[in-house]
């Protein structure tokens, strides 16, 4: 299945304030997730994912720091700053409103089928 | 192995250094990116994939270079302003051509600003009309200079092609009493709505964006660097060409004073845009340093002035200039501030050059609510004038953003707010001086009877 690029565009944001509201994490990390959270379908190049965390760094949305990882490679680590709490919880409301609106028309309940087809009888 | 080690680190650092050379992508993203590269590289080899496959394998998965560095300029677009296009290559079809428009727009404000010598009106027999006028015919050439740049719409070019010829129509109809106080106002605020104006073929469409009118305080500041070098240069050109002429016994008074400063003022302003365009990046290493050169030293001044007002007292009994020299200090330290802001590191953390930004606008605060309360008991006990409406309400307005400005500092400082909200509340400002500037060019004349 191929995810189409506005909506991977979408997801990313919440997607990734996300990931951090898990916990403290870095780039390579961070796409690990993603890729076993959506087990593979949501995937974007790995570069992309860069510039995103710095729009959200100077939106005050997470905060970075680099740290040595065990190997002694230096990793830029980002934290969700308080305020991504809150957007991230608002945009949690949005998105749960769209999945939830989706699922009503893509899932109708039983009798609505039925009083579609039976609407035509009954006129 | 460790042969084998040393093949994958050759092609790493190649791949660095191919990346290194994108304006957009600087040091630290390099090595964020690299690291990303290592990781993924480590994971590979563990799956089994060879060094080499595993090296091909990820940097085909970091995707393509050219779109990764376009994304970046586009959250980055301040490392990029230099490009001005968020484009890899510098576009063939721009360069070329930067040449012959701005020299030809340079010559054309040259001829704009000579023309009314065709009419009698000579640039040292009438110096009002030259004061009045000298934003209508210079400007609309800078304007043009950006509409061809940034290719605007027919629209943009409609807006500012109006405000352009409101401000021609009001400033040679108002029936202004010679010499007066609200014609040499409204020829001073003229040329804030027109730069403004010119502002708006700069941003093209995009005078909403924020990071857009960032670019143009920006480029304003570069351009009075620029244009303050020019004249120097040109001060230097006068004075030889009086001297080597009077040496001979020839006057070069007419030509220097008809020819060579008109021309030289009005097309300096073009030079001066079209260098700032095509330069940036020789003076962009200026800008901070610059900044963080005088701001120490305002401070010290404002810190000094807190003393010897202190010490003088009675700041009723001074000069009535007093306003206007202040207003000229707020101008100062707005300007301070805003290009710092403007050639500020956006990563970099608020540290002590915050903390001394945050001193010099509180004590400019300081030192001006001093003077306004003068001024207003002054106004109280001999009227008001247009100069004096005109100086108070420009105080009231740089006193807001400032103490907003020294506010949101403060808030940096302790980690509350975020550099970018002071940026946003800087450009979001702007157009409370266009309405000021219009409101001083429009309504004070005739509310103040031309006089």
């Amino acid at each position: 299945m191929h995810i189409g690029k506005d909506l991977v565009a979408a997801a990313a944001t919440p997607l990734v304030l996300g990931i951090l509201a898990e916990g403290e994490s870095y780039g390579y990390a961070i796409l690990q997730r993603v890729e076993q959270l959506s087990e593979g379908e949501l995937s974007w190049s790995d570069g992309m994912l860069y510039p995103l965390l710095h729009r959200l760094e100077r939106l005050g949305y997470v905060e970075s720091a680099w740290h040595a990882s065990p190997t002694g490679r230096r990793r830029k680590h980002y934290l969700l700053s308080s305020e991504g709490r809150s957007v991230l919880a608002e945009q949690r409301r949005q998105w749960t409103a769209v999945s939830s609106a989706l699922e009503k028309v893509w899932m109708p309940p039983s009798d609505s089928t039925r009083r579609l087809v039976a609407s035509p009888a009954g006129a | 192995m460790a042969e084998k080690q040393s093949a994958l680190d050759a092609q790493i650092a190649s791949w660095t250094e191919y990346l290194r050379r994108r304006r957009a992508v600087t040091g630290a993203d390099v090595d964020e990116l690299e690291g990303h590269l290592r990781d993924q590289v480590d994971d590979l080899v563990r799956s089994g994939l060879s060094e080499e496959e595993a090296f091909f394998v990820a940097i085909k998965r970091i995707g393509s270079l050219d779109e990764v560095s376009r994304e970046y300029a586009r959250e980055h677009a301040d490392r990029l302003w230099k490009q001005l296009v968020i484009d890899d290559a510098p576009s063939p079809t721009r360069q070329p051509r930067a040449f012959p428009l701005v020299a030809g727009l340079a010559v054309g404000a040259a001829l704009a600003f000579k023309a009314p010598a065709l009419f009698g009106v000579t640039f040292s027999g009438d110096p009002e009309f030259y004061l009045l006028n000298a934003g209508v015919l210079i400007l609309p050439f800078l304007a043009a200079y950006f509409a061809w740049t940034r290719r605007i719409s027919a629209a943009v070019m409609i807006a500012v092609a109006a405000v352009f010829a409101l401000t021609a129509v009001i400033l040679n109809v108002y029936p202004f009493t010679p010499q007066g106080m609200t014609v040499s106002l409204a020829a001073g605020h003229a040329l804030v709505v027109l730069w403004l104006a010119v502002g708006l073929a700069y941003a093209g469409g995009l005078w909403r964006s924020d990071t857009v009118r960032m670019d143009f305080v920006r480029f304003t500041g570069e351009w009075v660097v620029y244009y303050t070098l020019i004249a120097l240069g040109g001060a230097v050109l006068v004075a030889l060409t009086m001297g080597v002429f009077g040496a001979i016994g020839l006057d070069a008074g007419e030509v220097v004073q008809e020819w060579i400063i008109p021309c030289g003022v009005a097309g300096a302003v073009i030079v001066a845009a079209g260098l700032v365009e095509a330069k940036q990046s020789v003076i962009e290493n200026i800008a901070p340093v610059l900044t963080k050169l005088f701001t120490p030293l305002f401070t010290a001044m404002l810190l000094a002035f807190v003393v010897a007002a202190l010490i003088q007292r009675d700041l009723l009994g001074t000069s009535r200039d007093l306003l206007i020299i202040f207003d000229v200090v707020l101008v100062v330290v707005l300007g301070l501030l805003l290009y710092s802001l403007s050639a500020r590191n956006p990563e970099s953390k608020p540290g002590w050059f915050e903390r001394l930004q945050l001193l010099m606008v509180s004590s400019a605060l300081v030192v001006d609510l001093l003077v306004l309360i003068a001024m207003v008991a002054r106004i109280g006990a001999f009227g008001v004038s247009a100069n004096k409406m005109a100086s108070l309400g420009l105080n009231i307005i740089l006193l807001v953003n400032l103490a907003w400005s020294a506010y949101l500092l403060l808030a940096i400082l302790r980690g509350t707010a975020r550099p970018a909200q002071l940026e946003k509340w800087q450009t979001r400002y702007i157009p409370v001086y266009l309405g000021w500037a219009l409101i001083v060019m429009v309504v004070f004349p005739p509310f103040f009877g031309f006089e």
